[in-house]
């Protein structure tokens, strides 16, 4: 099925850096600022906004992976996931702002998954959210707060994600979703 | 993964992935709250028809970690020590809506028999079963060796060259079995002392090499000196003659504790005789790593009950 | 009653008809008729004599819920046997003449076979005082076998004594060799399975010291010895050795132990887990060679029926024993005839001739001759079926080979000159006691 690019390498590099000064607006700088990406592509997102950040304002954001898998409401419904590590930085979260990052939004449980396992973490100042599309179909009252780009899809598409580090290229494409049996 | 029934079921990528599971869960325990909701909703049954206070907590322990609800059926004072069947018991407890049986039973074999059975449709954990198998324990023993050995960069390790030593009543041992079978898919190697008559007939076509002579094994400064627990009706049954005979050739006394090299860890699967095969300086000496094993006996079964009542497969 | 069966063949190869008249055999040759007779069209089909079985555990007095002499002896017909031996450990033991007149009585009133109670060597099993085998050899029942099966006769003085005593009445010891010590708590064959499957393991040498002790014992007193179920080449080596003496010893094998080995405990399916335990397959060839050759002299079924409950567990807490008349014929038939190993006329030696021989049985030495009994069987060598619970006539359902698929039928059964088994189908009990009143 033929997928259609939405974003190339510099429309993402432009949305990762907007995103980041937006975070620095709204915290009004950098300081006490938790990044936390959620695995596997939010966890590159995160360090690439942590980048751009160290460069504006260095030495004063700490970037970290959440593993959300084991407050997943579907574990039962589909095969089993691995989970990867949870990596808190040193500092901690208890006061800080953490900033959630994910590469699509879609249905809002990851989010509410991720917003659990903060909850048993500790406890932060403020939590907000980045991701880098919007692709709707919410359900669950769930809204990001910094976000790359919106984009409209069918339920029947699906959003493909690629990143250098992990699929040699930068890019955003939309796809028919293949028919399941 | 439907059951644990033996770690002969595990190729080295499960294993590993299971190890490196168990890290994640044992950072759980680090946390604000040790608490994960994974299995909220979850029923998990121990029962156990033998009794093992230790293996029944570390089981209790990893499931409500993980947020599941826990019956526990143990020998003394139910059913199970009025002579009921472990198909009897099996469908009672699972008429009451269970996802998982975690089975502690005196006869080898029990938790593939149930798991095989059309009794119930629960996963199966087996948490020992007769003189065959302990796979939590395999899996507990490795991933502390792996632990002792790379620290935090455990993730994602096997335990390739790593050299073990496992001393004692192997015969009548599960979780010597256990260590063998999974500790050779690991990729380390493993030798095993004692007196002939607790070696299995037919050890040789293990993947194993063996011996009698523990002095002559601990001069190899192996890498892991298991030292397992020896009982004394094994003595009316003439496996040895007596206790001091078999401390003095096969206990892990202070002038063998004192000959370990360096890097020699301490593991017993417990509980120990202390004056019989480890003498007390031995268990507590900073070598040992007795207690992690119980430590991390939490986290191997937090990891397991995730496996076998997560996926698709699982519940229904 | 007539029968006229036509167009089978004969364990020596030969085709033939005949006619049955008043229980005996009355006519052999071709193109017979008869009027008013059941006509048998036995084209294709094998005939062999009737089986006799001398290791059969009927279960009665005592343990009516797993098998009955009516049972057991329907389960006997449908296999194609025409005798067999009860084995003594019911409760109470078959250790008076009371008990084993009960037992023959109860399968003459059937008529489904002739059976023959063995007694018990001593008193209730316990391996300490001779029972009255004087007692029990000239009852009603007479009988000629004594053994203590299912426990091993170990004390070697007793043994000594039981071999001598027995030669006052004129019969045979069938030892049930197992020392027992080396067995205590024993799961099954002692081996690298048995260490890899934490089953306590049941040493060949626990079988073969006592085999080695009992022919000995044997020449000294100059008795006949039969022994039970060997199950390893080692038990095969110390029987060909006493017969190379002149040692009068006879040997007799189970089906399973033709067939199956140890391996099949690796999934603690209990239905294999019986005493003495499968072996190794080194030993399922031996114990095979050793039949055509004639070291071991017969196939016994040790039908062994229990409950469900006691096999429906655990590997060590289940029962020991399988069932083993219904199928018995099938599985000589895929160990050791299919090969070439034994011909027709070799199974009719060791399941009729042999058997009846040694339990000093009469009838069974000339069969198919004019004027003898009429107990024979006929068979379908070229049928294969899956083996299903619709199989099975006795109370026992414990049998591995269920669902698999066995070569043979049995077609028809004919004890005494009663159908006992006609189209493949039991005849009612109360067609065959009637017939045989």
């Amino acid at each position: 099925m033929a997928a259609r690019t939405v974003l190339h390498q510099a429309d993402i590099t432009r949305a990762l850096t907007r995103i980041s000064h937006e975070i620095l607006e709204s915290n009004q700088g950098s300081s006490d600022l938790v990044l936390l990406g959620i695995p596997t592509r939010g966890v590159l997102l995160a360090q690439r906004i942590g980048a751009i950040l160290d460069q504006l304002e260095p030495g004063s954001v700490a970037v970290g992976e959440l593993d959300v898998t084991m407050y997943r409401d579907d574990l039962a419904g589909q095969p089993t996931r691995t989970p990867s590590p949870t990596r808190v930085p040193a500092g901690g979260i208890d006061g800080k702002t953490v900033v959630l990052v994910d590469d699509v939004l879609y249905s809002g449980r990851t989010i509410r998954a991720a917003l659990d396992a903060i909850n048993d973490l500790g406890r932060p100042r403020a939590v907000r959210l980045a991701v880098l599309v919007d692709r709707g179909h919410r359900e669950l009252p769930i809204r990001a707060d910094f976000v790359g780009k919106n984009l409209p899809t069918a339920v029947a598409e699906r959003i493909n994600v690629k990143l250098i580090e992990t699929d040699g290229e930068d890019l955003v494409a939309i796809a028919e979703r293949e028919a399941t049996a | 993964m439907k059951h644990l029934l033996s770690v002969r079921d595990l190729d080295r990528d499960t294993a590993v992935g299971i190890l490196d599971l168990a890290e994640d869960m044992a950072d759980v325990a680090t946390r604000a709250v040790p608490k994960l909701p994974t299995l909220r909703g979850r029923t998990v049954a121990n029962l156990f028809f033998e009794d093992s206070t230790r293996t029944r907590l570390s089981f209790e322990a990893a499931a409500k970690r993980l947020s599941a609800d826990v019956i526990t059926v143990s020998a003394k004072g139910s059913s199970v020590s009025k002579g009921e069947s472990l198909k009897d018991t099996a469908q009672t407890i699972a008429a009451m809506g269970i996802d998982a049986v975690v089975l502690r039973h005196g006869a080898s074999g029990a938790a593939r028999v149930l798991a095989d059975s059309h009794w119930i449709d629960a996963a199966v954990i087996n948490a020992g079963d007769g003189t065959h198998e302990h796979p939590t324990q395999g899996l507990l023993d490795a991933y502390t060796m792996r632990k002792t050995l790379h620290g935090d960069a455990a993730r994602g390790k096997s335990l390739d060259g790593v050299r073990v030593t496992i001393v004692g009543d192997i015969l009548h041992s599960r979780v010597a079995r256990s260590n063998v079978w999974l500790l050779q898919t690991l990729g380390a190697s493993v030798h095993l002392v004692g007196p002939e008559t607790l070696l299995p007939l037919g050890v040789d076509s293990w993947p194993v090499t063996r011996g009698t002579d523990l002095d002559a094994a601990l001069a190899e400064n192996p890498d892991v000196v298991m030292m397992l627990r020896v009982q004394s009706e094994r003595m009316q049954a003439a496996f040895f003659p007596h206790e001091r005979e078999y401390a003095r050739q096969w206990g892990l006394d202070d002038a063998r504790l004192a000959r370990l090299a360096p890097h020699t860890m301490v593991m017993h699967p417990g509980p120990m005789n202390r004056g019989l095969e480890i003498s007390s300086a031995s268990a507590d000496s900073a070598r040992s790593v007795v207690l992690h094993q119980v430590a991390n006996g939490v986290s191997i079964r937090m990891a397991v009950l995730y496996l076998v009542l997560s996926g698709s497969g699982a519940g229904a | 009653m007539t029968l006229l069966i036509t167009g089978a063949r004969l364990p020596d190869g030969t085709n033939t008809d005949l006619v049955v008249k008043n229980g005996v055999i009355a006519e052999l040759g071709p193109g017979l008729s008869a009027l008013g007779a059941i006509v048998i069209d036995a084209a294709g089909l094998q005939a062999l004599p009737g089986l006799v079985d001398l290791h059969t555990h009927l279960r009665e007095p005592g343990f009516e819920q797993s098998e009955t002499v009516l049972t057991g002896s329907r389960a006997a017909a449908a296999g194609g046997f025409t005798a067999v031996h009860a084995m003594a450990n019911t409760s109470p033991v078959a250790d008076t003449a009371g008990v084993v007149e009960q037992v023959a009585s109860l399968g003459e009133q059937h008529g489904y076979v002739t059976v023959r109670p063995i007694g018990a060597v001593t008193v209730g099993l316990a391996g300490e005082r001779l029972s009255e085998i004087g007692a029990m050899a000239q009852s009603r029942a007479a009988v000629r076998v004594f053994s203590d099966d299912g426990k091993c006769v170990s004390d070697a003085l007793l043994m000594r004594r039981a071999l001598e005593y027995v030669k006052t009445f004129g019969g045979v010891i069938a030892q049930h060799a197992q020392e027992p010590r080396l067995t205590e708590g024993a799961q099954m064959n002692e081996g690298a399975l048995s260490s890899e499957l934490g089953l306590a393991g049941w040493p060949a040498v626990a079988e073969e010291a006592i085999i080695a002790r009992d022919v000995l014992l044997a020449q000294h007193v100059g008795a006949l010895l039969h022994v039970c179920h060997l199950s390893t080449a080692g038990s095969v080596e110390v029987i060909r050795w006493a017969k190379a003496r002149g040692i009068r010893v006879t040997a007799e094998v189970t089906p399973h132990h033709l067939l199956l080995d140890e391996q099949l405990a690796a999934g603690y399916d209990s239905r294999f887990k019986v005493n003495p335990p499968l072996r190794r397959s080194e030993d399922v060839l031996a114990l095979r060679a050793a039949l055509a050759e004639g070291i071991i002299d017969i196939v016994a079924t040790d039908h062994a029926p229990h409950p469900i409950e006691t096999k429906e567990c655990a590997w060590q807490e289940a029962s020991f024993g399988m069932v083993g008349l219904e199928s018995a014929l099938s599985v000589v038939q895929a160990a050791v005839v299919d090969s070439g190993q034994l011909s027709w006329g070799d199974v009719a030696r060791v399941l009729s001739r042999t058997p009846a021989a040694i339990g000093q049985l009469a009838g069974y030495d000339a069969p198919f001759t004019i004027g003898a009994p009429a107990n024979f069987t006929l068979i379908d060598p070229s049928a294969r079926r899956v083996f299903g619970l619709e199989q099975l006539h006795g109370k026992g359902a414990n049998t591995p080979y269920l669902g698999r698929e066995l070569p043979g039928r049995v077609v028809a059964t004919v004890h005494r000159g009663v159908p006992t088994v006609l189209d493949g189908e039991l005849r009612p009990a109360e067609e065959v006691a009637n017939r045989v009143a």
